[in-house]
């Protein structure tokens, strides 16, 4: 990778957050590789959901620098002390961490970027409140992403973007026509097949933008 | 957490219908953190804020009179303002605290600077 990794050394001290794992890295390798595309965006506000370790969103800065808002959230206390203490180690100036489900916020999302609990598990599992919410996602691992999906066009902004991990249970062409009808149009930047898991990175970009996602 | 996010947040409690802004309650507040001035940043910022809102949170935090009660006309060339815009909403942190939902005043702490915005079963 041109890009360094963030250091995340510290994730291993806090036992409940998610660490960086394969479905990470492709997610990271996924940016990396749309990096031209994400400077010329010239996003103002970046939102990152379930930030977990906030390696995704500490990389992001070093893509795109301090001159915009990164806003990380997560539900889990230990990922959000986690998240600062990973934005502080890596110098990354304009994190805000705020800790919440699925954030509502009034502003006007230019990257909003998702790693779901994706693992196909029992729906019971997705709402316990350690670890296991950072993987488990129910039925068809869908049950925690289909709660995002309906606010996602009114949390981004005209020209914004949407990055999704999802794995092959998750039905991605599945996904991608529920954004269809939604005003996006997606599709799999990046996969990989990591141990049994078959990974994509989807992107979402409104179906009115033109093909280099620049809008008026 | 600085007053740009402030500036973003709204309550999602059951049943509310307007759940912004949220009343900010702070016992502390630092008004000393330093951030690069980025004229470009705070000129993309200005159309994305509620600047009423915006100024509520000051008058909350007793800061009130760190910016003009309106947005300057050609506030790209004017140096000055953009840099008030700059403190208030990058460089001014509330460490400690609640922000309050306008309907159903249920409140959020925060703590160290992170909100928690987390609701219970029953409210969500």
């Amino acid at each position: 990778m041109e890009i360094p990794t963030p250091i995340f050394s510290h994730v291993k001290n806090y036992p409940d957050v998610y660490e960086p794992a394969e479905d990470t890295f492709l997610l990271l390798d996924a940016l990396e590789k749309d990096k031209e595309f994400l400077k010329n965006l010239k996003p103002v506000l970046s939102v990152e959901i379930g930030g977990g370790s906030g390696v995704v969103t500490s990389f992001l800065n070093e893509i795109l620098g301090d001159s915009l808002l990164y806003i990380c959230t997560d539900l889990n206390p230990q990922a959000i002390q986690c998240i600062a203490e990973t934005a502080e180690v890596n110098h990354n100036y304009s994190t805000e961490v705020v800790q919440s489900d699925l954030p509502r916020l009034n502003g006007l999302v230019d990257l909003l970027v998702f790693n779901p609990p994706y693992v196909v598990t029992p729906p019971a599992e997705i709402d316990s409140s350690d670890i296991a919410s950072s993987w488990a996602g129910g039925t068809r691992g869908r049950m925690v992403m289909d709660r995002l999906f309906p606010q996602v066009p009114s949390l981004l902004s005209k020209r914004g973007i949407f990055y999704l991990v999802v794995i092959k249970e998750n039905d991605p062409e599945e996904i991608c026509s529920v954004f269809e009808s939604l005003g996006f149009r997606g599709e799999s930047i990046m996969s990989r097949q990591a141990g049994p898991e078959h990974l994509s990175i989807l992107k979402f970009t409104r179906l009115q933008c033109t093909a280099s996602g620049k809008n008026d | 957490m600085r007053l740009l996010t402030h500036n973003m947040l709204t309550s999602h409690v059951k049943g509310v219908n307007n759940g912004y802004p949220l009343k900010i309650e702070a016992t502390e507040v630092n008004v000393e953190s330093e951030v690069d001035f980025k004229p470009e940043f705070i000129c993309c910022m200005i159309p994305r804020i509620d600047w009423d809102v915006l100024k509520k949170a000051l008058a909350w935090i007793g800061k009130a009179d760190l910016l003009p009660e309106e947005i300057v006309d050609n506030y790209e060339e004017d140096e000055e303002f953009l840099r008030k815009v700059h403190h208030t909403i990058m460089e001014i942190e509330i460490v400690t605290g609640s922000l309050i939902c306008p309907e159903s005043e249920r409140s959020f702490p925060i703590n160290k600077g992170i909100p928690n915005m987390l609701l219970n079963e029953d409210e969500v």
